[in-house]
């Protein structure tokens, strides 16, 4: 199947001349780890199935600094977002759309005074973008009447108010969108942000995952959704520690829009 | 000779006044030992946010019990002063209810004052059970020990006792009023609604008697309200004044944009422009004293972390709200908090002590006060700064000493070292090579 995607590179794009609409930032967690190249790789397919005119950075993305500038490394954070920038620029980007919170709050919130000023969208609001503008339908298929849960990252929610556009998305697939206790501004956050994701937890009673884990439960879902790489990872080892792994899927918004549609 | 009142009263005033002037000057200077940082700009935004959230309690009532029973007591605290109003005129030229000229408009002033007074008693007796009886987890929190849980209950009492004390002095008068003693004109028991069910104690009293009582009421209830100002100073209760300035200087950003240190901006321009000679000597303007990166202690924060220092009420909303203090970590973001103010207070006595200049003490707020273990455990979610009823941030000074953490000291976690190492060698946290970044998409 993955021989369907089209994925080009911005380089790919300038020798034909080609500028394309959107930069996909893809991410460290997006290209690298194995669950989350699963959820990059739903949300090419979307693209493609949309006819939007994207590309990747591919091997000349580098990280967003995020996690040395959250653990306190400026030095290394602003190199990283120089570098980043310097490239970008000279692709005179416009825009971009990513699936990790952390790389969209950052390019979006920290690289203007670098230099790096572009219109930053999550994916899921350019897929919510995308179905309002009638270039994507969302059908229930599998998922008419499971119930979802969302949990909202902190740098996607809090961090930036974004909670209406993933919820839409899940409530289109005629699935039922129920809430945790603790959601939107008060959601609880997953434990991997502000570089936790590297390192071991400070000691204390329990784990942050397991705890927030604790809260999805409750709702009693069939699937978890999430719409952060970090969190569906930390979600994933919640679901396992409560060994539930057989019954509850953790999957990230653009995974359920794929899969009802058996992209 | 009937001066004398009239005189005291003044002396008391002036006093008051006085020492708390002082301490205003005092906090004021701390507060401006921090660094500077502009928080002028968008003005419209700041006031609204202002009116908002300090004088409309907007984020208060997000916990509905505590925020309604907040209100009360708020309420009670603006509206009482107009009868402190009428007090200090009182006092100064001796004359008894002043404004009763206002007649009707003034009954019904008394008669609400009156209400709202009961209301605070009962609101503050709520909070009281709340703390010492119910004992809500995040006041019975090991943060509060000492000081800050006594001090908690010395200000229910401080209003209770003020309450009474304007009760009682109202039931005395009305009495009076009643008996149609000289210089006591009536002005009808509608205006004392809850007053007139204390004023039959009174009944077969001599007059000089309750008159004396309404007179030493009156005095006890100014000269309460006058240490009170003065204990505000040493007190959490200082937010009822800071709340003020603090929402109106609070951040107005994303949550999730930290700021761009400036200095290490230059630095990283310098390395990357590629026509800088590596080898020139620096200009010999630039940072003829090292500019330090984050902090250690209160005067490298910026004078809006210290002034959220002096503001936080203690209420504790942003650790319950606390991931990592929800899972037992040491990390609390009020005690954060707690910790600046008392730092700074530290700093400021050995000013004062030493002529108005600092002299090392050999402590810090990092170590001292706040280890790197609480430090480590954030993980930046901003649930504190969102629940804090005041914008108060404790992230940015749990960053800002991160910040000092790894780039002053290198003394980061090893796992975050290897992450960071990492990042500077392949340009991913993890051990990957950047060639690889685009593998997935020929991956089944
Ligand atoms: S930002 Fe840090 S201190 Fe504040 S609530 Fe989150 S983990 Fe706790
Ligand atoms: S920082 Fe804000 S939320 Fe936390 S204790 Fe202080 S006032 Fe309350």
């Amino acid at each position: 199947m993955s021989a369907n995607l089209v994925v080009p590179t911005m380089a790919e794009m300038m020798a034909q001349g080609k500028q394309p609409d959107v930069l996909f930032w893809v991410g460290c967690s997006g290209s690298f780890d194995d669950r989350a190249k699963k959820i990059t790789k739903a949300f090419v397919k979307l693209l493609n199935q949309a006819n939007v005119s994207f590309a990747v950075l591919g091997t000349e993305e580098s990280c967003t600094g995020d996690p040395a500038k959250r653990a306190g490394n400026e030095f290394l954070f602003q190199m990283q977002a120089m570098t980043n920038i310097e490239v970008m620029n000279a692709y005179e980007i416009k825009k971009i759309v990513t699936a990790c919170p952390h790389c969209f709050n950052t390019i979006k919130n920290e690289y203007p005074e670098l230099g790096g000023k572009y219109e930053v969208v999550h994916h899921t609001e350019f897929l919510k973008s995308l179905l309002d503008e009638g270039r994507l339908t969302i059908e229930g298929g599998k998922f008419k009447g499971k119930r979802i849960t969302f949990h909202d990252p902190c740098y996607l929610g809090r961090a930036n108010n974004v909670y209406e556009a993933p919820r839409d998305l899940i409530q289109k697939l005629d699935a039922e969108l129920v809430e945790m206790k603790r959601s939107k501004k008060n959601g609880l956050c997953c434990g991997a942000g502000g570089a936790q994701m590297f390192k071991e937890p400070e000691k204390g009673d329990k784990d942050i995952n397991v705890e927030r884990t604790e809260d999805a439960l409750e709702t009693q879902p069939d699937i978890i959704a999430a719409g952060c790489p970090f969190c569906n990872t930390m979600l994933t080892d919640g679901i396992k520690f409560k060994e539930k792994e057989g019954s509850i899927k953790v999957m990230d918004v653009a995974e359920l829009i794929a899969n009802a549609q058996d992209l | 000779m009937s001066y004398l009142d009239n005189i005291l009263f003044a002396v008391l005033l002036v006093l008051g006044g006085g020492y708390f002037a002082g301490n205003v000057k005092k906090l004021i200077r701390n507060i401006k030992l921090g660094q500077d940082v502009n928080r002028t700009d968008n003005p419209s935004e700041r006031w609204k946010n202002m009116a908002m959230i300090a004088l409309g309690q907007s984020k208060m009532v997000r916990r509905p019990v505590a925020g309604f029973l907040h209100i009360l007591v708020y309420l009670g605290f603006i509206i009482i002063n107009i009868e402190v109003l009428e007090i200090v005129i009182d006092g100064l030229f001796g004359t008894h209810r002043v404004f009763s000229f206002m007649g009707g408009f003034y009954s019904f002033l008394i008669a609400s004052f009156e209400v709202l007074a009961l209301l605070v008693i009962v609101a503050v007796v709520t909070f009281w059970m709340r703390r010492n009886v119910v004992r809500l987890k995040r006041f019975v929190h090991g943060d509060l020990n000492g000081w800050p849980r006594n001090d908690a209950n010395y200000i229910l009492y401080f209003e209770t006792v003020l309450m009474c004390l304007f009760l009682f002095m109202n039931a005395a008068d009305l009495h009076l009023q009643t008996l149609g003693a000289p210089g006591y004109e009536s002005i009808g028991s509608s205006a004392f609604p809850i007053s007139q069910n204390i004023a039959p104690m009174f009944n077969g009293m001599s007059e000089s008697l309750v008159h004396l009582l309404e007179k030493g009421t009156w005095w006890l209830h100014i000269a309460g309200i006058l240490v009170f100002l003065n204990y505000l100073y040493f007190s959490k209760h200082l937010h009822i004044l800071l709340a003020f300035p603090n929402t109106y200087f609070a951040n107005l950003k994303p949550q999730g944009q930290f700021d761009n240190l400036e200095s290490v901006t230059n630095e990283v321009k310098l390395m990357m422009d590629p026509n800088a000679d590596p080898f020139a000597a620096p200009a010999p303007d630039a940072d003829a004293v090292h500019t330090k990166f984050g902090a250690s202690d209160v005067q490298d924060l910026n004078w809006v972390q210290l002034l959220n220092a002096y503001t936080c009420t203690e209420c504790g909303r942003c650790t319950s709200s606390c991931p990592a203090n929800q899972t037992g970590k040491k990390l609390s973001p009020r005690k954060i908090m707690m910790d600046t103010r008392d730092r700074l207070e530290e700093v400021g006595r050995n000013i004062d002590s030493n002529k108005g200049v600092f002299v090392p003490d050999g402590k810090s707020l990092l170590n001292d006060y706040i280890t790197p273990e609480e430090l480590w455990a954030c993980t930046s979610c901003n649930a504190c700064v969102e629940e804090c009823p005041v914008n108060i941030s404790p992230l940015s000074i749990i960053m800002d000493m991160r910040r000092y953490l790894v780039m002053e000291q290198s003394a980061a976690p090893t796992e975050l070292n290897a992450m960071m190492t990492n990042i500077e060698n392949n340009g991913a946290p993890w051990q990957y090579n950047q060639m690889d970044r685009l593998n997935w998409k020929d991956e089944q």
